[in-house]
């Protein structure tokens, strides 16, 4: 189980754009670098991160080695209901995580 | 390992120590586009890229996309690409938007192995296209051990 934060603000207006802040836990290894013997560190990157607003995608990403450790994200949405913001990742590992934060909209 | 070996790897190494992260060479980063576009030709423009136009080190950039749209059902922004020529895998990170983004805006933060041009690639409604160019200069590349990332 891969960790991660999530930060949305705790109550927003109908119809107003709030911004969601996602940071995930990862050394993002570009396969390129080598440890103090000379070997070369495996690639270890996540790969995809999605979001989903009362059970609906509202943003995504495909992501690679460019991404700097710790992948951090700011997107925008639509404040439509009150609901759970669930944020997935997953990377070329097979390993995943995911968090999660509500939405108040008054 | 034999000591010719070894002395033909340390020699190897020591090469690529000593070159600066603008060795990384350019890569042609029209295919990728054209993959993105299916060969249509990008408008130029309507896209703000936040980079810092000097770099201290390129492990951590701060990189942030705005694209001009008034996100409707009508006309949205549907993705955004981000291209590093100079990086050794030169496709950092596709986003994905829709008109509940509200505002098709992102921040995150990138990799840069070297100074050079960051592209950015918008993906609107209606299959239309946009590019944006941004140049950015890295005193000290994402270049770890091998100049390169």
């Amino acid at each position: 189980m891969l960790l991660g934060r999530i930060q949305v603000p705790p109550s927003v207006k109908r119809a107003a754009v709030f911004e969601v802040r996602v940071i995930v836990q990862h050394p993002m290894e570009t396969g390129f670098r080598r440890d103090y013997e000379g070997r070369i560190i495996p690639l270890h990157i996540v790969q995809h991160l999605a979001c989903t607003y009362g059970g609906r995608e509202v943003f995504r990403v495909e992501l690679g080695s460019g991404i700097a450790a710790n992948p951090y994200f700011v997107f925008p949405v639509v404040a439509s209901e009150s609901g759970e913001m669930v944020v997935e990742w997953s990377d070329d590992r097979g390993e995943s995580g995911s968090i999660s934060a509500m939405v108040n909209v008054p | 390992m034999k000591r010719r070996a070894f002395l033909r790897l340390s020699t190897l190494t020591v090469a690529a120590g000593a070159l600066p992260a603008d060795a990384q060479e350019v890569r042609d980063i029209a295919p990728l586009i054209q993959a993105i576009t299916h060969g249509a030709t990008p408008e130029e423009g309507g896209i703000e890229i936040g980079l810092p136009p000097i770099a201290e080190n390129g492990h951590s950039v701060p990189l942030t996309l705005k694209v001009a749209s008034p996100m409707t059902q009508a006309h949205h922004v549907r993705a955004i690409h981000v291209i590093a020529e100079r990086n050794p895998r030169p496709a950092v990170a596709t986003f994905h938007l829709g008109p509940w983004s509200g505002r098709a805006e992102v921040a995150t933060r990138m990799r840069l192995a070297g100074t050079q041009k960051v592209t950015v690639v918008a993906v609107l409604s209606g299959d239309r296209f946009r590019i944006a160019r941004k140049e950015v200069v890295v005193e000290s590349g994402a270049c770890l051990d091998e100049g390169s990332l």
